[in-house]
């Protein structure tokens, strides 16, 4: 099972070696890592995006708790949430095919953020499984380049998770 | 006033009641090693190598309860404690190290004795400091003593840069401690300790398993309480050894793969199985599939990463030992069994298991057996002794032939397994108890690792006790050869051994050997009279003597091997080949 994990970190060095030194010393899998400063500007907020059963899981919540730095663990998987991800992909459709390309941009929401002679450059947030599919379907145009963030997560507002 | 950081630093420790420090001096911590010059509360122990120094801060703290404290110098001087460092994060033990770094300026440079000791520590210890601005040196120093002492202990290290030690600042002695994201828990919660009594009540085979925790919450007062009034067989992990009498009526001895056969037997037998300050290493699980099959599982422990990491829990308790147990007694009064009616089947059970096959070996009269050495340790000390150990063949026997009946008795490195861990220990052991008797049970390999700290003995007057089990060979790995892989003793027999006894005269310390069994009795009363410098007792010990009951790595603990049946075994090799 994958799960986002939200961690709520003291914002000094070597916080982030910490963390990610628990999960390769303890062999837990990490598929993405954003970290980023919160409104204090003492603590740091990192979203983790890890795999394994709830035995797995379970360690990996209380292993991070057990660090001194770390103030709190969120596991999303027991609480509704919203999960965005960012991609910037660079594309270089042929003359003909740029119109349909800036149509199937402008469906999923895409915003320009570049153009020029040769290449556009396309920015588009969502939750994984959009970016996914907006990857797969705008292939066949030549990305040249692409650049994807890790996830970030934030609780919902009074809904609780139905078990 | 403003006064250097060194002097801060010396400040702080005394204000945490350190009394002794372990170290070695280098470039970057000469302005700490000049402080202690004059300084008349403190005394720095002068090792001979760190990791002499960190072992014994370790066996300091062991022995004590205390903090135990090491200052090294930067680079190899810090690299030199990481081996220490880790024993002592394995087990949990309470120290403060703090590395000399060069200065601030110079950080990332690859200076001159230069290692990133905070980026290498960082996984063996429960935290760690680089301290960058001399003002938060006095904060962080207490903060690392918090860390250390509190919650489930370990190794804090500090690493102090030349110009923070160096420069000079107003000092202030910071009061409580506050650490918004620490905060241990030590109550456990009521309604889980209700449900675990009433387990207990229902229960008709329970078996307690104490840990080491036990030991670091000082519970085995509390420990002994819980099983004298339920009536529960003890048995203790090799971290647990002491934490309840080992002579008691109730007490199984050790368990895992050299426990005993009775302790294995009824915990796979078991129906309830209530861990105390446990971690369920492998060592004591065996195959964790076929672990205590029968049993409902009931987990106290002060580290809740410790339950379910293992093997399945029914029942959680996240606290204090000591407190948990205190609430717990309570609760199992209350459930009104009658306590001796329930258990008196499953006892006598358990009597029959120990009288079925107790711990043995077969005397020689010729050829000094170990465990013989071990047994005689017991009987002139009169386990009152503490007891050091190294690691392999000698530290099973030190745990299966003494009887611990007191917390703090058995120093051992049990979690990492560090060779060279249990003479270094010996020596912080014997100054944190001038008064008590301090044994090293050591093998011939393990010795060599930190035998320079002769020195240190010598110089500090300690009159420890070293027992050397000499095999020519590194037994425990030997016996592995011997047993799983076709006799084939690859690096195994050290075929130059050093006379120790004239190692020990060569460094001042005083030197016996024994060949004969008939010679132990003598060389160890010998031993015992001096009391103002270290000895080393060579005993020549049969080298073909193996640690029995053996329960072979990724079997069920109950698969155990015993010395007889394997010579069986070996004949019916034989007859076939």
């Amino acid at each position: 099972m994958r799960h986002t994990i939200s961690i709520l970190v003291e914002n000094k060095f070597g916080v982030l070696s910490r963390v990610s030194g628990l999960f390769s010393g303890r062999g837990f899998n990490i598929e993405s890592l954003s970290v980023g400063e919160t409104i204090d500007p003492a603590i740091s907020l990192m979203t983790i995006v890890t795999s394994g059963d709830d035995r797995i899981v379970e360690q990996i919540t209380k292993q991070l708790n057990k660090l001194i730095d770390i103030i709190k663990v969120v596991d999303y998987m027991e609480v509704e949430h919203v999960e965005r991800e960012m991609v910037l992909i660079k594309v270089a459709p042929k003359k003909n095919d740029k119109t349909e390309f800036l149509k199937l941009a402008e469906i999923f929401r895409g915003r320009i953020v570049d153009s020029g002679q040769v290449t556009f450059t396309v920015e588009i947030t969502g939750d994984e499984k959009k970016i996914d599919a907006f990857i797969e379907l705008i292939k066949p145009f030549g990305i040249k380049e692409f650049v994807r963030t890790g996830r970030v997560a934030i609780a919902r507002e009074g809904v609780k998770k139905p078990k | 006033m403003k006064i250097s950081g060194a002097e801060i630093l010396i400040e702080c420790l005394k204000k945490e009641g350190v009394k002794h420090i372990f170290g070695y001096p280098g470039g970057v911590v000469l302005n700490i090693f000049d402080v202690l010059y004059d300084e008349k509360e403190l005394e720095l122990i002068l090792a001979r190598h760190e990791q002499g120094a960190i072992h014994a801060a370790d066996g300091y703290a062991r022995a004590s309860g205390k903090v135990g404290v090491a200052i090294v110098t930067s680079g190899p001087g810090a690299t030199n404690t990481v081996t220490g460092i880790a024993t002592a994060s394995m087990d949990s033990i309470p120290l403060v190290v703090f590395s000399g770094q060069v200065p601030t300026m110079l950080i990332g440079n690859d200076a001159f004795q230069e290692a990133d000791i905070v980026g290498i520590t960082r996984p063996c210890t429960k935290h760690n400091y680089l301290v960058k601005d001399i003002k938060d040196l006095a904060k962080t120093v207490r903060e690392a003593f918090h860390i250390a002492s509190t919650g489930r202990p370990g190794p804090v290290l500090i690493d102090l840069p030349k110009d923070v030690t160096a420069g000079t600042t107003d000092f202030k002695w910071p009061g409580e401690v506050k650490i918004r994201s620490y905060n241990p828990t030590y109550q456990g919660n009521k309604w889980m300790i209700k449900q675990a009594a009433r387990m207990i009540a229902k229960a008709k085979k329970p078996v307690i398993m104490a840990g080491g925790g036990v030991i670091l919450s000082g519970a085995s007062k509390e420990l002994k309480g819980l099983a004298e009034t339920a009536k529960i067989p003890v048995t203790m992990t090799l971290m647990g050894l002491g934490g309840f009498p080992g002579t008691h009526k109730l007490s199984l001895g050790m368990l895992g793969m050299h426990g005993t056969y009775y302790a294995n037997k009824s915990v796979q037998d078991a129906d309830l199985l209530i861990g105390i300050g446990v971690r369920f290493d492998d060592r004591v699980t065996g195959k964790t599939s076929a672990f205590a099959p029968d049993a409902k599982i009931i987990h106290i422990d002060i580290d809740p990463t410790s339950i379910r990491k293992n093997v399945r829990v029914d029942l959680p308790v996240v606290g204090d030992v000591k407190n948990v147990l205190k609430d717990m007694i309570k609760a199992v009064k209350e459930q009104k069994a009658q306590w001796d009616a329930l258990r008196s089947a499953w006892l006598k059970q358990v009597d029959y298991w120990k009288e079925e096959k107790p711990l043995s070996y077969r005397l020689d009269k010729k050829i000094i057996k170990p465990e013989f050495v071990v047994e005689k340790i017991y009987e002139v000390s009169k386990g009152e002794a503490i007891i050091c150990t190294e690691v392999g063949q000698n530290q099973m026997w030190a745990a299966q032939f003494y009887k611990y009946d007191k917390p703090r008795q058995l120093l051992t490195s049990g979690g990492l397994g560090t060779m060279g861990y249990g003479f270094p220990a010996a020596i912080g052991a014997q100054l944190a108890c001038p008064g008590k008797l301090v044994f090293d049970i050591a093998g011939d390999g393990s010795i060599q690792m930190n035998i320079q700290e002769l020195a240190t003995a010598v110089i500090n007057k300690l009159p420890v006790k070293v027992a050397i089990l000499n095999n020519g060979y590194l037994g425990m790995v030997r016996q592995w050869q011997e047993m799983f892989f076709r006799e084939r003793y690859s690096h195994t027999k050290l075929d130059v051994i050093p006379d120790f006894v004239k190692v020990a005269e060569a460094y001042g310390a005083v030197g016996l050997r024994a060949e004969k069994p008939d010679e132990v009795v003598p060389v160890l009363k010998e031993a015992l009279k001096i009391k103002d410098k270290p000895v080393f007792m060579d005993f020549v010990v049969d080298w073909k003597e193996k640690v029995f009951p053996m329960v072979p790595a990724g079997a069920a603990i109950d698969e155990m091997i015993f010395e007889e049946e394997e010579k069986k075994s070996e004949k019916k090799l034989k007859a076939v080949k």
